[in-house]
């Protein structure tokens, strides 16, 4: 009995690093210029346009109030649109993508915002087009804190994909849930909780030691 | 090179209307360091980044190099502000790039080719003296080399106009001196003229060919820095040698108050005085003070002898084209 514990801790963390990267890459990819259309779209913005602004702040905040586990039923529909299939572990990461992308776009939004001002204006007096305050302005000096935001997030979707049993998409959270809780396996429940406390805090490490890399403002001269 | 013809800025806070600026009328002439004076508050910021659009005016135009910026089209405004360049008091350097990127930075909006932008980067780091910092980055540099890496990427475009907004306000007395040496040196060598907004009366004495004095949004004065200063009259004059404080002590002779400027401050008047009139001067009080190449000074004096000497003494000043003022007796 005990020789089938690595065997389902390794499916099971397959299928878990499997749906949390597939869902961190597509919500980078969404999450990105949702951020920076945010924060370029507001009142006193390079590309200021209000109520587009308003309908995006609206969709983000509708999107981060739904709880987890009910968007993922919610959205079926879509995500048998999507991938053909309600129920496994490629249907879950529609539901993780959609749950993140708004999250991921405030965390955009607040690591943009709190580049100074007085940069962009910079930018501005020297002649610079928008697309160009964005991605070698705004972007690259928002990157360590962009880059912290990055793995919050992950580590949120690792979070939500311990859900992702209820839709039949496997991984860690459902392994705990069948054998460790239902089947009274204490092995099993402290083996998936150890490969999480390793993914979140290697994820957290990672988010760190990227982020002082890109970090020029004062702490890395001490180096 | 600049000109500004009755401009207003209002802006609208909470339902009521602010003026920054109030129908202000400027002219920059090409090459020289024009500086406005005014105190926090006065609309000296609103007003320097009119002169590049950072802020549109309410009403009013502005031209630079004898375009029309408000009659500009987007595109064509940002070529505008490639050839006006504008330094910052706090420098507003990209602290993700170096200090060779940063000075790249504006090459690069420019479009200029890769190998045109590393020799003008080398060149301008040279110029500011900050060649063995290329590679560091603007959070390893002091505040005096920050605003020089900061005049390097304004000038990197070969700007005709440089816009300096406080550039020297957050740097000590001593960084002061040498960042306003290095505008002077740019203005001169390479002609770049110069609109620099600022509280400090010392940075106006340094450097400034022409001034205009800011009050409360208004302009109140205009004119070249030795002109106005050679007038007690003047509101340059009164914020650059405050008003003689009342007499605690009973004058020793005939109390009066003499401005030099120009070729008076150059000539030995009290010793003068003493020989042609057989009149002393006791100096009650004054300062002479040193703008640009020539001194400004004012000089509160008791003139003592006879009544007949003192009285001839005095019209001698006045036919020598002096300004002087009689204190009234307490």
């Amino acid at each position: 009995m005990d020789s089938q514990l690595p065997r389902l801790l390794g499916v099971a963390t397959g299928e878990t690093l499997y749906m949390t990267s597939v869902a961190a890459a597509l919500v980078l990819l969404a999450g990105l210029p949702l951020g920076v259309l945010l924060v370029v779209t507001d009142r006193g913005g390079l590309w200021e346009r209000p109520a587009l602004n308003r309908v995006l702040g609206t969709l983000v905040n509708v999107g981060r109030s739904v709880p987890f586990i009910i968007l993922m039923v919610a959205i079926v529909p879509l995500t048998r649109l999507l991938v053909g299939t309600t129920i496994g572990t490629t249907a879950a990461i529609v539901p993780l993508v959609v749950a993140a992308i708004p999250f991921m776009g405030r965390v955009v939004e607040q690591s943009l915002r709190e580049v100074d001002a007085g940069l962009v204006e910079a930018a501005i007096a020297m002649g610079s087009t928008h697309r160009r305050i964005v991605f070698q302005v705004l972007i690259p000096e928002a990157l360590p804190s962009l880059v912290r935001g990055t793995a919050l997030v992950i580590i949120s979707l690792l979070g939500y994909s311990a859900m992702a049993g209820a839709v039949g998409g496997g991984g860690l959270g459902d392994l705990a849930v069948k054998y460790g809780y239902m089947r009274f396996r204490t092995d099993v429940m402290v083996g998936c909780l150890v490969v999480l406390l390793v993914l979140v805090q290697f994820v957290q490490w990672l988010g760190d030691a990227l982020a002082s890399r890109f970090d020029h403002t004062g702490a890395r001269s001490s180096r | 090179m600049i000109t500004f013809r009755g401009v207003s800025k209002v802006y609208t806070a909470g339902g009521r209307e602010v003026a920054a600026l109030r129908n202000v009328s400027l002219r920059v002439e090409a090459g020289e360091i024009h500086g406005v004076l005014g105190q926090s508050g006065a609309g000296k910021s609103t007003l320097i980044r009119c002169a590049n659009l950072l802020e549109r005016p309410t009403e009013g135009s502005v031209s630079v190099d004898g375009q029309d910026l408000l009659a500009l089209s987007p595109e064509a405004l940002r070529k505008a502000r490639q050839g006006i360049g504008m330094i910052f008091q706090h420098f507003n350097l990209f602290g993700s790039k170096t200090v060779a990127a940063n000075v790249a930075y504006p090459l690069e909006v420019a479009g200029a080719p890769r190998e045109a932008i590393r020799e003008r980067v080398e060149e301008l780091l040279s110029l500011v003296g900050l060649s063995d910092k290329a590679q560091a980055y603007p959070s390893q540099l002091s505040g005096g080399q920050k605003q020089r890496v900061g005049i390097a990427r304004a000038l990197a475009p070969r700007p005709r106009v440089l816009l300096s907004d406080e550039a020297t306000s957050a740097l000590d007395p001593e960084t002061t001196r040498s960042v306003l040496g290095l505008l002077r040196d740019i203005n001169q060598k390479l002609g770049v003229t110069l609109l620099l907004i600022t509280h400090q009366m010392d940075v106006v004495k340094a450097i400034c060919d022409s001034v205009s004095v800011l009050e409360r949004g208004r302009l109140v004065e205009q004119g070249k820095v030795t002109e106005l200063l050679a007038h007690p009259s003047t509101r340059l004059h009164q914020l650059c040698f405050p008003a003689f404080a009342p007499p605690t002590d009973a004058p020793s002779g005939r109390r009066v108050a003499l401005t030099l400027a120009g070729e008076h401050a150059r000539r030995p008047l009290l010793g003068t005085l003493a020989r042609q009139f057989d009149v002393d001067a006791l100096l009650v009080e004054g300062a002479m003070e040193r703008v640009g190449n020539t001194r400004v000074g004012r000089l509160l004096v008791d003139l003592q002898g006879s009544a007949e000497a003192v009285s001839q003494a005095l019209a001698y000043l006045r036919e020598q084209g002096l300004t002087l003022e009689e204190a009234a007796h307490g």
